[in-house]
């Protein structure tokens, strides 16, 4: 299907009439801008009301709704009647097609007339015919798409019936009322208005909008049910879309997927606020909802999806920009010979028209025309002769070239990655050659070089750090794992088993593959499973920290003390009512308990938690847990959808007694219950925790913790296994493991399961609340009251909730700690102000820590609103939820409102391990002499490090780091360390221009900039020096960069230093950058496929660059380069011929060679050739490419395809058409020959000599080659024989009667052709001889040593790595498994 | 285009999700083929072109070459060729009264003779041809100006020639018959031969008229319209090319053969000449069977009904006699060219030779580039 894709765009492209490919058409601009443009003036305009079609408004829907677009889409251009005119029509606002008509119609001017009207006429009706036909096929493959499409079937309300019926997609109206069930596609946007979920939210799946395949929650418009005129109780009761009489009224359509405003005003007149929530897209998928009813607001065309339906991208390739000059040098080289042309024959004329003589001579036919005007007649005609020589039919080669080019790289086997059966995917189809020429790469760190599989490490929590040791160990199992990846442990495989017989049920009820989630247990599984985004089974089994779980045990304690598993809470609550009374004594109290506790404790533990801390532990969890917009799913469940919270909810009374109980010491410390004590004492084997003491009194858990199988087997993490924690053993919640994440993010998922392998689970999501289990209290609900989505200028996130313990409004952000850091506040009124500050100190220092080990680091925070701040701010929020114009701003900033005076709860590090192969692949684009540039939203230590483990740096580069907090500080800094590098450059090493040494095997120097000081760097004054400096440098690593920064400094490159730039990501936040760079690509990783939407070329490993710029790039350039070349000196060479002929006709346009054949040269005896040139040349063996990285540099020193090269093909076209002219010349000179007998040997050895050039520049000669050059050769020899036999009295001036037949049969032909093509030759095939001879380039080299001595050759290289070790790496994976690359195997990095 | 894509892309979710996931064992992969040509292995032969790999080839052409090349010298410089300038521009040509007083019109044809001697005797076959120069026959418009279906005997072009021939396409309201530029500048001079043995009497030699065209012009491409020989009667209601003094159809009036569209002379000078100085050829003189030479040498008279005017495009008109070879008339470039070139690839070949003694050895121990 893909490779459908790219076909039906490359069609597209091709025939599109106003895709301004043209060569002196201007370049097209960028559609976005128009749709920009398009969409603020629709947004300004009118709105749109929508009413129910057969509810009480019947009569307004007949006026307004009735005149929206149908449902029904009609994609197709023409109609059967329309087809030929619009066809046309289209196909002439080609330029190309417009030069065929301009020469036709010369053609038909008499006086200027060349060659018979039909031939003139044959180039432009084998264009036309043929994209003719191809748009006819393309069109009619649409037409039935289209009819597919609307001839789906919907259910739809009918008043009439007063029932749903169906109906087909295209009947559907605006205002129409659509019941959709389970897994149904949604015709056309609608707003929800009822859902079967009683939480009234509903799943959809976008993976056919934008190929996220996590589940995204939509909310029913609030009290839609309450604009039932007649209904009372709306929430229960089925909604009835007889009477649903709200008016809705929302702006006009347009293309922002993420934006929909309105409001929907009920009878009464109240309004409510709509937004995207509200909305289902066309196209999306229902899921994990039984039944949703939604009214048709936007239908047909007016869809988001098909309004988002632009076409692809056109790029303009710079090999393209350069032929352009050179079809323009054509052009003038075109009209300096018709003008020599016309001047000779006005001349000649005068010359003969002389007084001196008598009468006119007897050949010449006109004589009254004055040599002025035959000159400025003759100029036409010789445009008609020497049309040709603009080479229109190389648009079309090139074209076709480059889409067997994209067939190609499309089926190489090395860029196809196994697990997720995706290869690379071409979408610009238009700039293959581009990659070899990149000298720039910017690569997003997050998901291009790493994997994008986040996988919680550690944490620090309250200024304590819990190194989570097993978690390390564990992650190092997979990594070995990963490294012999046949042989897997059988007892992780049994563990692995159950798993994904639960995720393979999951995927069959989802009933879709989510492509782009890679599941680490489905590497050796055949076929491969998918189970939700981001929970692969690394995220999932976190191995607790022994001291973290220690200190949650005694939240445990203290939370269940009664026996009894639901009893206990009824039990508690009698408890700490009795508590609350004495609330004040309790506080008190806390301090001097939490001593003793202290005092208790000091024999086990070496210390024993604050209850400061403890509550801190508490929230971080629960932050954790609650604060993301991770959406459970379990497929236990029927509905998918986890159902409402099972035990009854608590009062916020009973609650707050709970939590205030929780500021008590543990009464029966002795008992571990509830998760974290059965996990506590899981781990004793392996970790030496005397604390478990045999538990005094029942325990509820003891049960089903040994009668449950699975967990008999565990093993210790000596044993290299993981464990397969099961947090919750009650029987009746058994599908807890099931429990399916799917998250925006990575980092959500590996957070939320962190915080479930301490027993915190977030259980299920609605709207409103949300369920989570607490260790040692169960379930909780937590009511939502408000959500603050991440984005990327906040880079936090928040959520306000209710707290479930405390019943206050908490405010829990998380988010980079760049930014958390900086709102953190010590809490007013608080007296442990220094022990704040210390938290916040050492929580840097952990930060830091995290950060030079290469983990990435979110920071969590807390803030308590009292009841009167939450209202005043709520104020704020609402007003900004429901205004319809500048919703977004307004959201902004009531979020940073919310988001100040935070309290520091911790900081978590998240492993994202390096992808295979980067470091080699990196290595291997350096030595290809390509500047690496890393710009991630990191921190700075982070990037460093993992710039350091991919080899980015090396170990004796030197690391300039750019932090300035002033833009004058930085300008001074910047001028400094030009001069560094600069001293350093003139003094060891030779100064070698701005190339740092070819294999930088010299210290390099690596620039390190911030995102702060990257905002200075890039204002006007210091761009310059920017540049300069990083110019000298190895590589540029920019941290916390935003995405528009990215694009910044991508596009600042670009144009100032005029080089060719290729830009790889995989997220959203990559988009702009890839956009803008010469060349984008995108990894079709884990974050959605934005970036892959907006890329140039797809691929699914960063390790694919390197063959897909080292060789197929090289290759497409060079093919497309010397193919064009070739082309371009082909028709030269061939119009010369004729151009020389005019010297001895009087330069009145005469041809000696038959038209026919004339036209048909080009157009088939040597139209194949150079494709297959194009197609099939390598000129280096793919493996030499990859093997010796270096030769790529000679694409972008020595280019092919320069001004230079484009003069010598042009010279050495004027010497092979004047050899080819006046070796014939001199041989018949003089004699009785004729002038189609004089053009035959003419015709002929330009022929051969034209193929044989190609055989001369040819590096590889196959089969192929063989066949298609004896093809081109023999159809042009029959072709003239047949002609010159059976073409009695047609082709008018040049009837070729007899002329070949005689031609062929005498000896002196063959003399002369042969000497022809000989001396022809001899010049290009001496240069080419000389030139390898003398100066062999490295290519060829390497070519040779493949044929010499290709063992020898690899045990050198060998032994030359191994002098140069890879020390880059060192730092980082002493500690750090995650980062290790996975091409060396683990085990004995696992025994050490 | 693009949204049929997402049609395409939402129909596939129909057919994954029906479909596909009921069998999984069904499903297919993406993976390519691992063919030859898919992968791009296509075995191929990789023309190392280096100094020491090409080196026979320059030996190799060098040493064809200069053999063929002497071979046509020689051929070239057997060949007998004579030639003598008729057009009457200086005072001491005979013929140049007869160019001075030309004119298209005149009915007294204009007689003069011009003598010669041939040093050499002309063995085997003599071609006799007429040359000109500084005609451009194969000017656009006069190459135009001409009607191959009435030549080809077309009834309906006969009456109605084609537009191309303007400005020759009607006489006096009548169609011109052979129309056209060519067709009207004919070539009319007649030339004779006498030879003049050493007692003085001057004998005709004689000339064949037939065998001087293609035989694909003559039996393919000219026909006389009609399928009855009267060709007065079927050139009833044409004119004559305003040159011309008689019609067509009387060129030769005694060979029904010769006459009409198929007279060879006509034929001859239909066919467009390439180059403005070019010969055609007039007559034969074949070979005598016994073994004298077909032109012994000695005196020759060379008389000339002077007809076709030259001067008023600064033309010239030679009669040749030549003999032909193999490999055509007398023609030395041929064979200078090939010795020139075969010795130039016999030098290249040195030079590569030497040069690859010198360098080509280098590359075989290049290092790895650091």
């Amino acid at each position: 299907m893909e490779r459908l894709h790219w076909v039906r765009h490359r069609c597209r492209q091709l025939l599109a009439a106003d895709s301004g490919r043209g060569w002196y058409s201007n370049p097209n601009e960028p559609p976005s801008k128009a749709a920009a443009v398009d969409a603020g003036r629709r947004s300004g305009g009118k709105r749109r009301t929508v009413y129910a079609r057969y509810g009480p408004h019947q009569t307004q829907w007949e006026v307004l709704t009735k005149k929206y677009p149908g449902n029904g889409i009609r994609t197709t251009k023409y109609s059967l009647l329309t087809f030929i005119p619009v066809n046309l029509f289209q196909q002439f606002r080609r330029v190309a097609n417009l030069y065929f008509l301009f020469l036709a119609l010369l053609n038909w001017v008499p006086v200027v007339e060349a060659f018979e009207k039909e031939i003139t006429m044959i180039p432009l009706v084998v264009v036309l015919v043929v994209i003719g036909i191809k748009d006819a096929l393309e069109d009619y493959r649409r037409y039935l798409f289209d009819k597919k499409i609307n001839n789906n079937v919907a259910r739809v309300f009918c008043g009439s019936q007063r029932a749903y019926v169906d109906r087909r997609w295209e009947q559907v109206r605006v205002g129409d009322l659509v019941r959709l069930s389970c897994n149904q596609i949604i015709p056309a946007d609608l707003l929800l208005l009822s859902s079967s979920d009683p939480r009234g939210v509903c799943y959809i799946e976008t993976s056919n909008l934008d190929g996220e395949s996590n589940l995204k929650q939509r909310q029913v418009v609030p009290d839609a049910n309450a604009a039932n005129a007649n209904a009372a109780n709306a929430q229960n009761s089925e909604f009835c879309p007889e009477s649903f009489s709200g008016r809705i009224e929302c702006e006009n359509p347009n293309e922002d997927l993420a934006r929909f405003r309105g409001y929907m005003e009920r009878p009464g007149g109240a309004r409510v606020g709509l937004h995207q929530q509200n909305l289902l897209l066309r196209s999306c998928r229902v899921r994990n909802t039984e039944t949703v009813v939604g009214i048709v607001v936007y239908a047909g065309h007016d869809t988001k999806a098909m309004m988002n339906n632009s076409g692809p991208r056109y790029k303009r390739s710079r090999l393209e920009k350069r032929l352009n000059t050179d079809v323009l040098w054509c052009v003038v080289l075109l009209a300096v010979m018709c003008l020599t042309a016309a001047v000779g024959h006005g001349l000649w004329l005068r010359n003969l028209q002389n007084p001196g003589l008598q009468g006119d001579p007897v050949f010449q036919v006109d004589g009254e025309t004055s040599p002025a005007l035959a000159g400025f007649q003759v100029f036409w005609t010789m445009i008609i002769v020497l049309q040709v020589l603009i080479p229109i039919s190389l648009y079309v080669s090139i074209e076709i070239v480059k889409l067997v080019q994209i067939y190609f790289i499309h089926q190489d086997l090395d860029l196809h990655q196994q697990h997720q059966d995706s290869g690379v995917q071409c979408r610009a189809l238009n700039i293959t050659e581009d990659l070899g020429r990149v000298q720039f790469l910017f690569s997003d760190k997050t998901g291009t070089l790493t994997e994008n599989q986040m996988v919680f490490r550690r944490c620090s929590i309250f200024g304590v750090e819990y190194p989570h040791r097993d978690n390390a160990l564990r992650l190092q199992v997979y990594e070995s794992q990963r490294g012999e990846a046949p042989g897997r442990p059988p007892t992780l495989r049994s563990v692995c088993s159950r798993k994904s017989l639960s995720c393979r049920s999951l995927s069959c009820n989802r009933s879709s593959v989510s492509l782009h989630t890679l599941t680490a247990e489905s590497e050796d599984e055949d076929p491969p499973e998918t189970t939700g985004a981001f929970c692969s089974r690394m995220a999932k089994d976190v191995v607790p920290d022994p001291d973290l779980v220690r200190k949650l045990s005694w939240l445990c304690w203290s939370g269940s003390a009664p026996p009894g598993g639901g009893g206990a809470q009824t039990q508690t609550q009698n408890q700490t009512q009795t508590q609350n009374q004495t609330q004040n004594q309790t506080q008190n109290q806390t301090q001097t308990q939490n001593q003793t506790q202290n005092q208790t404790q000091t024999q086990t533990q070496t210390s024993s938690p604050s209850s400061l801390e403890l509550s801190c532990i508490t929230d971080f969890f629960l932050a954790l847990a609650v604060c993301n917009s991770v959406v459970v799913s379990s497929p236990g469940q029927p509905g998918h959808a986890v159902p409402e919270v099972q035990p009854p909810l608590r009062s916020l009374e009973e609650i707050r007694l709970m939590f205030q109980r929780l500021s008590f010491p543990p009464q029966i410390r002795g008992s571990p219950r509830g998760l974290a004590g059965r996990l506590f004492a899981r781990k004793t084997g392996g970790l030496a925790v005397t604390t478990a003491e045999p538990g005094a009194g029942p325990e509820p858990g003891a049960g089903p913790d040994t009668g449950n199988p699975e967990d008999s087997s565990i093993e210790g993490p000596e044993d290299q296994n993981t464990e397969h924690q099961r947090p919750e053993d009650d029987p009746d919640q058994d599908n807890d493991d099931d429990l399916l994440y799917e998250a925006e993010s990575p980092d959500e998922a590996a957070l939320v399961h962190a915080a479930r392998a301490y027993g915190c689970t977030l259980r299920c999501r609605s709207a409103r609340s949300l369920l989570v289990d607490l260790p040692g209290i169960g379930s909780l609900a937590v009511s939502l009251l408000h959500v603050l989505p991440f984005d990327s200028n906040r880079k936090r996130m928040s959520v306000v909730v209710r707290h479930p313990l405390t019943g206050e409004v908490v405010v829990y952000t998380k988010g980079a700690d760049s930014a958390i850091m900086d709102l953190a506040e010590t809490p007013k009124g608080a007296e442990q102000s220094d022990v704040y500050n210390h938290v916040r100190d050492q929580t840097q220092n952990h930060l830091d820590t995290y950060a030079r080990e290469g983990l990435r680091t979110l920071c969590i925070a807390k803030k308590v609103l009292d009841q009167d701040q939450y209202e005043s701010w709520l104020k704020g929020q609402v007003l900004a939820e429901s205004s319809i114009e500048n919703r977004d701003e307004l959201l902004l900033e009531s979020a940073q409102r919310l988001e100040t005076e935070l309290t520091l709860l911790g900081s978590t590090g998240i492993v994202d391990r390096l992808q295979e192969d980067v470091p080699e692949t990196i290595e291997a684009l350096q030595g290809a002499g390509i500047r690496v540039w890393v710009l991630t939203g990191d921190k700075q230590e982070t990037a460093v490090n993992v710039a350091n483990a991919c080899r980015l740096i090396r170990p004796n580069d030197q690391l300039m780091t750019l932090n300035c907090e002033s833009k004058d500080a930085c300008a001074a800094l910047l001028e400094q360390l030009n001069l560094e590098v600069q001293g350093a450059e003139n003094g060891p090493r030779d100064p070698v221009g701005d190339a740092p040494g070819p294999h930088g095997d010299g210290p390099g120097s690596v620039l390190v900039i911030d995102g702060r000081t990257l905002d200075w760097a890039l204002q006007d004054g210091l761009q310059s020096s920017f540049l300069d400096l990083s110019r000298r440098c190895r590589a540029v690593i920019c941290c916390r960069s935003t995405p528009l920064q990215k694009s910044q400094v991508v596009r600042l490159v670009r144009d100032r230093l005029g080089v060719l730039t290729l830009a790889v990501g995989d997220g959203a936040n990559d988009v702009s950058m890839i956009q803008v760079a010469d060349v984008g690509v995108g990894i079709s990783g884990q974050e959605g496929m934005q970036a892959v939407m907006a890329s140039d070329f797809a691929v699914s490993r960063f390790r694919h660059l390197r063959k897909l710029v080292l060789v197929h790039g090289r290759w497409c350039y060079h093919r497309l380069a010397n193919m064009i070349l070739y082309f371009l000196y082909k028709n030269v060479m061939y119009v010369n011929l004729l151009f020389w002929y005019q010297f001895f006709c009087g330069f009145s346009g005469s041809v000696m060679i038959n038209s026919w054949v004339l036209i048909l040269f080009n157009l088939a005896f040597t139209s194949v050739p150079p494709l297959v040139f194009g197609v099939l040349d390598q000129d280096t063996p793919a493996q030499t490419l990859l093997r010796v990285p270096e030769l790529y540099r000679d694409l972008q020193t020595s280019q092919v395809y320069v001004p230079s090269t484009f003069w010598v093909s042009v010279l050495d076209a004027f010497y092979q058409s004047l050899v080819c002219f006046f070796v014939p010349y001199f041989a018949l000179a003089g004699s009785d020959v004729g002038d189609l007998s004089f053009g035959s040997p003419i015709n002929a050895s330009a022929l051969l000599v034209i193929l044989l050039h190609q055989v001369i520049m040819s590096n590889t000669l196959t089969w192929i080659h063989g066949v298609v050059l004896l093809a081109s050769a023999g159809s042009y020899f029959v072709f003239v024989v047949l002609f010159s036999r059976f073409c009695r009295t047609c082709s008018h001036p040049t009837n070729p009667l007899g002329v070949e037949t005689l031609e062929l049969a005498r000896p002196g032909f063959y003399l002369i052709v042969g000497l022809t093509v000989v001396t022809a030759l001899l010049p290009r095939f001496l240069f080419r001889v000389l030139h390898r001879t003398l100066h062999p380039s490295a290519a060829l080299r390497s070519a040779q040593r493949d044929e010499a001595d290709s063992e020898r050759y690899r045990r050198r290289m060998q032994r030359w790595n191994q002098k140069h070790p890879r020390t880059g790496r060192v730092p980082v994976c002493a500690d750090n498994p995650g980062l290790e690359p996975g091409l060396d195997p683990g085990p004995d990095q696992v025994r050490s | 285009m693009m949204a049929s894509s997402y049609n395409a892309k939402e129909e596939d979710g129909h057919i994954s999700g029906t479909s596909n996931h009921g069998g999984a064992g069904t499903v297919k992969t993406r993976k390519p083929d691992n063919t030859a040509f898919k992968q791009q292995r296509l075995p191929a032969w990789q023309p190392i072109l280096t100094a020491g790999t090409v080196l026979p080839a320059f030996f190799v052409i060098g040493l064809i070459f200069i053999p063929i090349g002497i071979g046509l010298y020689v051929t070239s410089n057997n060949i007998k060729e004579f030639e003598i300038d008729y057009t009457g521009v200086e005072t001491s040509n005979p013929c140049y009264n007869c160019a001075k007083n030309f004119s298209w019109n005149s009915t007294t044809p204009c007689n003069c003779s011009m003598s010669f001697t041939l040093e050499q005797p002309f063995e085997s076959n003599v071609y006799m041809y007429y040359g000109l120069s500084n005609f451009y026959q194969n000017h656009r418009r006069y190459v135009k100006s001409r009607d191959d279906s009435q030549l080809n005997g077309d009834q309906s072009s006969l009456t109605n020639p084609s537009k191309e021939c303007e400005p020759y396409r009607t006489s006096e309201g009548l169609p011109i018959a052979p129309c056209g530029a060519i067709a009207n500048s004919l070539f009319n001079d007649t030339l004779e031969l006498y030879h003049i043995d050493s007692n003085g009497t001057r004998t005709l030699v004689h000339l064949v008229k037939k065998g001087i065209a293609w035989w694909t012009d003559k039996h393919v491409k000219f026909r006389n319209p009609g399928v009855n020989s009267n060709l007065t009667a079927i050139f009833q209601g044409t004119a004559k090319p305003v040159n011309w003094r008689k019609p067509v159809y009387e060129l030769e009036p005694l060979d029904s053969e010769n006459n009409g569209f198929i007279n060879e002379d006509f034929i001859v000078w239909m066919r467009t000449a390439a180059l403005p100085t070019f010969r055609k050829l007039y007559r034969i003189i074949h070979k005598k069977p016994n073994t004298t030479p077909t032109l012994p040498s000695g005196k020759y008279v060379l008389e000339v009904t002077y007809n076709y005017p030259v001067l008023s495009f600064d033309g010239r008109k030679r009669m040749i006699l030549s003999t032909i070879s193999w490999m055509g008339g007398k023609n030395p470039f041929l064979g200078i060219a090939y010795i020139t070139v075969g010795s130039i690839c016999f030098f290249l070949g040195v030079v590569l030779l030497i040069i690859h003694h010198k360098y080509d050895t280098r590359s075989n121990s290049a290092d790895i580039p650091n």
